[in-house]
């Protein structure tokens, strides 16, 4: 069983037809990148999978979209559970303002978990997952703001973490940060693997090339090619992707 | 740990397990020659395609790191050094095999006292020893032990030099085996191109931890 799939997707942004036919299926516990220029529907496509698009005005999907082989936007579908199941990073780190600890404890709070001992623990642990608790662990009641920006957004990736989810939807998560960070982002996607289903945007073909598993290439709304990361990286089967990964393009 | 060095690891190990398969093939096709056991040659040649398979995949494996981990530095040098290293193990694979082909091959002629006089065996065993030295300098990323093999292989010129002189010695006396008497000069330079791949294996070594690259000097 797939733990995501795409079946016969079709989304609109009023008129404009942003994502068109889209079937893909994605593994549990792998890292699947979508790479493809500025408005190719690679952000869009991901949004969809905690139905983030649900907030803008005037869109429209057909077609399905499976989580645990069971349609997400079927009539009925609790969102917050579903949001719950699909943590989220994004582009810059966005900490809320209070402190490291609170960061982390916010989603449990508000998730209605009151032991304090739980949440004691599970801030710990979603911090030590990440590899920031030996930089944090003596000052957990700091401003998060205090933080370097690859240390917040690590910070983020702990918050996503702490409310369990299976899958992490990752929005080009080291696009605002130094090369070490970035280092250390990639090194953490890759442990968070075993664990987790991951899917990044992002515009970096290296970085998609270096972490993930399986690549999609997403060009004006189409699904052109998607295959093992290493196959479409070293033999894609179309030239468009090609010209792509290449540099060729246009 | 990060995919690169998850990679790496990978590849490195990859290329141990090759060189303890060629070894083993060394040491098959040298106990088929020491008894001329034709029975153990075959055996021999049947790892010869397990070996190719892996030269293949070890090359599968350096194109997947270059296309999707850029790597740099020592990290390049590594990559290119094992990539040259997975050519030179098929390479001493190869002459393992074409020694276990002679002893399949040979029939009536008694090759014992050319093999004992060309001391054959002895360069065999040469050429195996400075293969499992090398790996270990490789494994261990010990250039100074990949220094001392580049000057170990020139004891096996030696012996090849001598070989080949005792068997045109022996061409002149009895010219009518002559093609018996090339088949075991052609045996014998093999065994010394073996040692060249491990003085080659030894030069990438050099290459990748120290970033010097080795040239024969014109003596060699």
């Amino acid at each position: 069983m797939h733990k995501i799939e795409s079946k016969n997707l079709d989304f609109f942004y009023g008129t404009q037809h942003a994502l068109k036919n889209i079937n893909l299926a994605i593994e549990e516990n792998t890292v699947t990148a979508l790479i493809g220029p500025s408005g190719c529907g690679k952000s869009t496509f991901l949004r969809l999978f905690n139905r983030m698009n649900d907030l803008i005005a005037n869109t429209k999907l057909t077609g399905e979209i499976l989580i645990d082989n069971k349609d997400i936007y079927a009539k009925g579908v609790n969102v917050d559970a579903l949001r719950k199941q699909t943590g989220m990073v994004f582009q810059k780190p966005n900490p809320f303002p209070k402190s490291i600890f609170e960061n982390v404890a916010y989603g449990l709070k508000v998730n209605g978990i009151s032991d304090s001992k739980i949440i004691e623990e599970r801030v710990e642990t979603s911090i030590k997952q990440v590899a920031l608790w030996d930089e944090v662990k003596d000052k957990l009641k700091k401003s998060a703001f205090e933080l370097s920006g690859g240390q917040q957004q690590r910070l983020c990736i702990a918050r996503a973490l702490a409310i369990q989810p299976s899958i992490i939807l990752m929005d080009e998560p080291t696009s605002a940060l130094d090369p070490i960070s970035t280092s250390k982002i990639e090194e953490l996607i890759f442990e968070l693997k075993s664990k987790y289903t991951i899917v990044i945007v992002t515009h970096n073909m290296q970085q998609a090339a270096r972490v993930s598993d399986s690549t999609a290439f997403f060009y004006l709304g189409e699904l052109v090619e998607y295959s093992a990361t290493k196959e479409l990286f070293t033999n894609p089967k179309v030239e468009r992707t090609q010209n792509y990964i290449t540099g060729r393009f246009g | 740990m990060t995919h690169l060095e998850h990679e790496m690891q990978q590849l490195k190990a990859e290329i141990l397990d090759m060189s303890q398969l060629v070894s083993q093939q060394m040491k098959d096709s040298l106990l088929s020659l020491a008894k001329m056991d034709k029975q153990l040659a075959i055996e021999t040649l049947a790892a010869e395609k397990q070996v190719n398979a892996m030269e293949l995949k070890i090359d599968r494996t350096c194109e997947g790191i270059f296309a999707l981990y850029n790597p740099v530095a020592q990290d390049l040098r590594l990559v290119l050094a094992q990539l040259r290293i997975n050519y030179n193990l098929e390479k001493i694979g190869d002459i393992a095999a074409s020694v276990a082909k002679f002893v399949k091959k040979s029939f009536l002629f008694d090759y014992s006292s050319l093999i004992e006089n060309t001391h054959a065996l002895q360069m065999f065993e040469e050429a195996n020893d400075l293969l499992v030295d090398v790996m270990t300098s490789f494994e261990t990323e010990d250039a100074e032990l990949a220094k001392n093999i580049l000057k170990r292989d020139k004891a096996l010129n030696q012996q090849n030099d001598q070989a080949r002189a005792y068997i045109i010695d022996q061409i002149k006396k009895d010219p009518e085996n002559v093609e018996e008497y090339l088949k075991v000069l052609s045996l014998v330079r093999k065994l010394e191109r073996a040692g060249d791949q491990s003085k080659a294996i030894a030069k990438e070594i050099i290459f990748f931890v120290e970033a010097k690259i080795v040239k024969d000097s014109k003596q060699d």
